[in-house]
């Protein structure tokens, strides 16, 4: 066996994250938004199968942007996590801290320990019931848990979304405005000659659906909704 | 339980083989020796009907153990997931937990696929966990699970029915089971017809619950007293919905009244 070069630690790291971090730009972006009746998912997706937003579990959702595969592996692993943990206790004891937690040791441990990190960056939300405070923890690729409020911005141009974002964001948006304002920020960070053609990922968490509250929209929702016509 | 962020890499949509790979323990069945098997209670008649626009779905509410009353507002009819409902009878305890094991079977398909499961996977799927619960029912803990649902390619609404070694059968107009079974099948043959209404197949099975607790002790009827129907539930393409206890009460109370003026 040969002996590796010695390579100090903090280069390694900080090699790493820039890899993952360049892996993570070039894809497309997401957003995600707390309106008045609960939190709007909407991603720039072309495929109509592959999700970036879907459902864990009663009022908690994972959406994701990078490498897909990597994401759907984790995804797979949270739906796992939060039915064997509601069978086992109860429904409500399956909470998004948990998940959040579980998602920052394995990306952390993946991060640390594996040749290529993850080119994944991801949010589990969670939509309060009874009047309780959403939760939005926006876990990075090397297991950092940021508790995010009201607004989020991954993927591709996240910096410029989430300055437009901080800019225009009301606390007292309906559905169908935390919707325009999505689709807006959306289509004006799209780089020059993909503006406006891009197929929109769109889902919800409701704070009032009971039992299972997450619903995707479909493109015709949306566009009446956010007044654009469908792609 | 196992990490399922690292455990062994799992490619099955199916929550029982995610609980196989990294919560055994949640599944052990560990047959018990040979001996007298204590005494638990049992749930007693279930039944469903097929109607024009899809199924209705009904159980007494008793449960007995040996020749006491269990429980008097037992509930034998549940979702399993918006466009299907199982009802159980037999052994309750294993029943229910069946129950949720299939709930959470259907919910967990959907959620890693990303779309539900057809009815008939749904159907075969309740079979094999039907199978599995073999060695409890070989000691007299049988659960005998009625499965319907609405079918979107048919568009049409369809029930299953069970035996103890997992064996499905469909059924094209009506079915009951459980200890009264074969009362409330009597009774619905005299009154099922072919493209009956919603109201009329949640009036026929009211009735033959009522026929059913009319003719075994097992089974509970109305009780006008306590205020305790039958439940009666229907799965349509709108989806599950359990009858509210106002209807159910006003539908009972219609047929003992009929009854009380018929004198039988």
């Amino acid at each position: 066996m040969s002996v590796p070069f010695y390579v100090p630690p903090e280069q390694l790291t900080k090699e790493k994250a820039e890899f993952a971090r360049k892996g993570i730009a070039r894809g497309r972006p997401l957003v995600v938004l707390e309106y008045r009746g609960g939190i709007l998912f909407v991603a720039e997706n072309p495929s109509t199968h592959l999700h970036k937003v879907a459902e864990l579990y009663d009022r908690i959702a994972f959406c994701a942007v990078g490498r897909f595969s990597e994401f759907e592996n984790l995804r797979q692993a949270g739906v796992r996590l939060a039915d064997i943990r509601g069978y086992a206790y109860g429904r409500e004891d399956v909470t998004s801290r948990s998940i959040a937690n579980a998602y920052s040791q394995t990306l952390g441990q993946i991060f640390v320990q594996e040749f290529k990190p993850y080119e994944v960056e991801l949010c589990v939300a969670e939509v309060g019931a009874e009047g309780a405070p959403n939760a939005m923890y926006h876990v990075v690729f090397d297991g950092n848990v940021f508790d995010r409020k009201s607004f989020l911005a991954m993927g591709g141009q996240s910096d410029e979304l989430n300055t437009a974002l901080q800019r225009a964001y009301d606390e007292d948006m309906e559905l169908d405005g935390a919707l325009q304002l999505a689709v807006r920020v959306l289509r004006e960070a799209a780089p020059a000659g993909e503006a406006g053609n891009s197929r929109l990922e769109t889902a919800v968490l409701e704070r009032d659906r009971p039992r299972r509250s997450f619903r995707r929209l479909t493109q015709e929702d949306v566009a009446a909704r956010a007044g654009e016509p469908a792609s | 339980m196992r990490n399922p962020f690292e455990g062994p890499k799992l490619f099955s949509p199916s929550f029982v083989d995610a609980l196989r790979a990294y919560a055994p323990e949640l599944l052990e069945l560990r047959a018990a020796g040979a001996g007298a098997v204590p005494e638990v209670p049992h749930g007693t008649t279930v039944a469903a009907v097929v109607f024009a626009d899809g199924v209705a779905m009904g159980g007494d509410r008793r449960a007995t153990e040996g020749m006491t009353i269990a429980q008097r507002d037992i509930e034998k009819v549940f979702p399993a997931d918006d466009f299907s409902a199982v009802a159980i009878a037999g052994a309750a305890g294993p029943a229910i937990e069946m129950v949720r094991l299939f709930q959470t079977e259907l919910e967990h398909y959907e959620k890693i696929e990303g779309f539900p499961l057809s009815l008939e996977g749904k159907a075969n799927k309740l079979g094999q966990m039907v199978r599995g619960n073999l060695p409890l029912a070989m000691q007299g803990l049988v659960v005998l699970p009625l499965f319907c649902g609405y079918d979107a390619r048919r568009q049409a609404g369809r029930i299953f029915r069970y035996d103890v070694t997992g064996g499905r059968w469909e059924d094209a107009d009506f079915h009951a089971t459980g200890s009264g079974g074969r009362d409330a099948r009597g009774s619905l043959k005299k009154r099922w017809r072919a493209d009956i209404d919603g109201d009329s197949a949640v009036e026929i099975l009211v009735e033959a619950l009522y026929d059913a607790a009319d003719e075994d002790a097992a089974t509970g009827g109305p009780d006008l007293v306590r205020g305790i129907f039958p439940v009666v539930a229907t799965v349509t393409a709108q989806g599950y919905r359990r009858m509210p206890d106002e209807e159910l009460r006003k539908a009972a109370e219609r047929l003992v009244a009929a009854r009380a003026q018929e004198g039988s």
